[in-house]
């Protein structure tokens, strides 16, 4: 009985192994954190893929927002169940870079499917923000952005300010803000999606100032930061300031805040261009500037933000090869500019941002250059070439209860940003073990 | 009382294998995990790690942002665990009352019970998200100024009604049993001597329902201390500046998203520590001055 039992079991698992392996082909996971339009486009790029040969299935799953993707690649890589394809956003470069061993560089990558990583091919700034000290490029540069200005034409020509021409410095922003709200033109005269990458990191490389020691991480994994210098205080001060009678409205930590712009609730935006899809769809008459500097400091160059896909060790050779084949399909110049017009998100490869420019889109789409003219218009200083640090999630997290308490009212802007250094600091020692 | 002796040895040991391998598989194995993690330093892919000793657990108790996050804990639990049982106790005292439709006010009652912490927690969410949310508007346009992103009151008062909320059913049908339990002789008694609903209540029908209070009390602290995880990850995220941030949020705070695996686990420890002594807490003491009769 046991026997015959045994055989049973063996034999069907067997004809059911037999059975999936004819019809199925290698399934990759791909792990990611896209959300609305831009989830739709990962869903496309996977389903194009898939139909495109019959050996690999790319599968996207959904896995939360930023951080929680990340998590959950880590807890599943110390489950041994890791994902082929992880998407990290920018801010967890820095700890999975410190994970040597666990993952595969994505030159190894296309090398086992048979293709060469041809760096000069990709835009250099994100090739640096990606790569090794040695220069080895980790991860495929997959949703790369940059921070710019959005803002509601409609409300800008009730306020009476000129709909065409979008404030450029930083005081200019706010007394824009201020006009919004005094003459009602909305409740809210400016809102901004995440404040740690973008009125810390960016704005440091933007107005060419040191966000911290050891050229900002990326010399070093000994950092201290600097975002309590006076420029620092001087802007988040203001903000402050606005906030109180609602001329500033905080929306959350971190893409939150675009609803407010989406809904007309808020009239001047600074956000990812990675947000344009979701802003495009919602209707709202919208216009995109420059992301503001302070005149005598910027603008310099903006850094790469967004997410970029990591790759496992220890998968099988197959599976490498399958992953070596979607991301070839991702670089192919078609995808790029297709990614590059539809999301928002920067092409990667130099042959799509010469195709795009090529195709008029640009002359078209007034402002669409803006967010790559941003990242590549100078070369960068120690200051702007990026942020790295071993545990920047939790250093964003420090700063966001800072800006919570501040704009709470609980702080100024100076106590707020010497606590968050002071607390910062000692997380980085913490995290690097000394 | 006589003993009773089982003639086949084996069988009840098998009988019990059920329920021991269950302890030991999702009680006793992720404790010794967290109890050996807690002495250790580790990279966030288990790629490293030291034995530090006690360094997890002294780091721990000299932050002050553990101490803050107790203090949150203790005024969360509390006012969780009083509203939904003064709620519970007054929809039950007014459901005893109703004549027609019983039964159906009380399955109504019922029904939150069976939502999910994190889907209960959107559901107030979407109801009071300043940016979306309904209530939100009403309340702004109504001149209350209403942020819970950043007043850190706000927020814990969301988090506070949206996890009472909860807990109501529960308590609910526990003091409708024990409501049920109370003789009428008791109270007929006391109205024909004279005593007014009011009275009748504080004198015979609260004390006669300590029992059940009690239970629920315990009850309540230990679901408002572990359970509203769901609730406060999706409501508030331990947000604005750690204002409504309790000690098992943190804990997965820490340990998932700040990627500090041993300071998680010694919190995890200190946690465990916290229920074996509310648990003997309440077998020693609580038990023994109720009386049951």
């Amino acid at each position: 009985m046991t026997r015959f039992t045994w055989t049973l079991a063996a034999t069907s698992a067997l004809s059911f192994f037999a059975a999936s392996n004819a019809f199925a082909a290698t399934e990759l996971a791909w792990w990611h954190a896209m959300t609305g339009a831009n989830n739709e486009a990962v869903e496309q790029l996977a389903k194009e893929f898939n139909e495109s040969q019959s050996e690999y299935k790319v599968v996207p799953v959904y896995k939360g927002s930023y951080p929680e993707a990340l998590n959950a690649g880590i807890a599943a890589f110390r489950a041994k169940q890791a994902p082929a394809i992880l998407q990290v956003f920018d801010a967890g470069s820095g700890v999975m870079l410190g994970a040597e061993g666990a993952m595969m560089p994505v030159a190894d990558v296309l090398q086992k499917g048979g293709y060469e990583f041809k760096k000069d091919d990709y835009l250099p700034g994100i090739v640096a923000y990606y790569s090794k000290p040695d220069g080895t490029m980790l991860s495929f540069p997959f949703n790369s952005s940059s921070p710019i200005l959005y803002y509601n034409k409609d409300a800008f020509k009730k306020a009476g300010l000129d709909a065409e021409n979008p404030p450029k410095t930083w005081p200019e922003v706010f007394e824009a803000a201020r006009k919004i709200k005094t003459s009602g033109a909305a409740n809210c005269g400016f809102t901004s999606t995440w404040l740690t990458w973008i009125q810390t990191e960016n704005f440091a490389a933007w107005n060419n100032v040191p966000y911290g020691t050891n050229e900002n991480g990326l010399a070093g994994l000994d950092v201290e930061l600097k975002i309590d210098a006076p420029i620092y205080v001087d802007h988040f001060q203001a903000i402050a300031d606005l906030s109180k009678d609602g001329t500033f409205r905080y929306g959350g930590r971190t893409s939150e805040a675009k609803q407010l712009f989406m809904s007309g609730e808020c009239a001047i935006l600074t956000e990812s261009s990675g947000g344009l899809g979701d802003i495009v769809k919602s209707g709202v008459n919208y216009g995109v500037g420059q992301l503001p500097y302070y005149e005598g400091h910027g603008p310099q160059n903006t850094i790469p933000g967004g997410a970029s896909l990591w790759v496992f060790a220890g998968k099988s050779d197959a599976e490498y090869k399958g992953i070596a084949e979607f991301f070839h399909f991702l670089s192919r110049t078609d995808i790029q500019v297709r990614l590059h017009e539809v999301s928002g998100y920067l092409p990667v490869t130099m042959a799509a941002y010469e195709e795009t420019k090529k195709s008029g889109f640009y002359d078209k789409n007034p402002g669409r250059e803006t967010p790559i003219q941003q990242m590549m218009g100078k070369a960068p200083t120690e200051n702007s070439k990026g942020v790295r640090l071993v545990n920047l999630p939790q250093v964003r997290d420090i700063l966001n209860e800072e800006f919570e308490a501040m704009l709470a009212g609980q702080k100024d802007a100076k106590a707020a940003l010497t606590e968050g250094v002071q607390k910062a600091n000692a997380a980085i020692a913490a995290a690097i073990g000394k | 009382m006589q003993s009773v002796v089982f003639p086949n040895k084996v069988l009840p040991y098998l009988l019990l294998t059920p329920q021991i391998v269950l302890t030991v598989v999702f009680f006793f194995w992720p404790a010794s995990q967290a109890l050996y993690q807690s002495v250790l330093r580790e990279d966030p892919f288990g790629l490293r790690s030291g034995f530090v000793g006690l360094a997890n657990f002294r780091a721990i108790l000299s932050n002050p942002d553990y101490l803050h996050s107790l203090k949150v804990t203790v005024v969360f639990s509390l006012a969780t665990a009083l509203l939904s049982m003064a709620v519970a106790l007054l929809l039950a005292t007014s459901a005893e009352r109703v004549v027609r439709g019983r039964n159906i006010y009380r399955t109504l009652l019922i029904w939150p019970y069976a939502v999910a912490p994190a889907i209960a927690g959107m559901l107030w969410l979407f109801m009071f998200n300043p940016a979306m949310g309904t209530f939100a508007y009403i309340l702004r346009r109504n001149g209350f100024h209403w942020d819970p992103l950043l007043n850190g009151n706000q927020a814990m008062t969301m988090v506070i009604i949206a996890a009472a909320w909860k807990q109501i059913s529960y308590n609910f049908l526990f003091f409708v049993a024990g409501l049920q339990a109370i003789p009428k002789s008791l109270i007929e008694a006391a109205a024909i001597d004279g005593a007014r609903g009011a009275k009748r209540f504080w004198t015979i029908v609260f004390p006669l329902l300590a029992p059940t209070t009690f239970f629920l009390l315990v009850v309540n602290t230990v679901y408002a201390f572990f359970d509203t995880f769901g609730i406060i990850h999706a409501v508030t995220g331990g947000g604005p500046a750690k204002a409504t941030e309790t000690l098992v949020y943190k804990v997965y705070n820490d340990g998932f998203v700040n990627l500090d695996l041993g300071g998680s686990a010694a919190q995890s420890v200190i946690l465990m520590i916290i229920v074996i002594a509310l648990t003997a807490f309440q077998f020693r003491f609580v038990e023994k001055r109720v009386h049951y009769s």
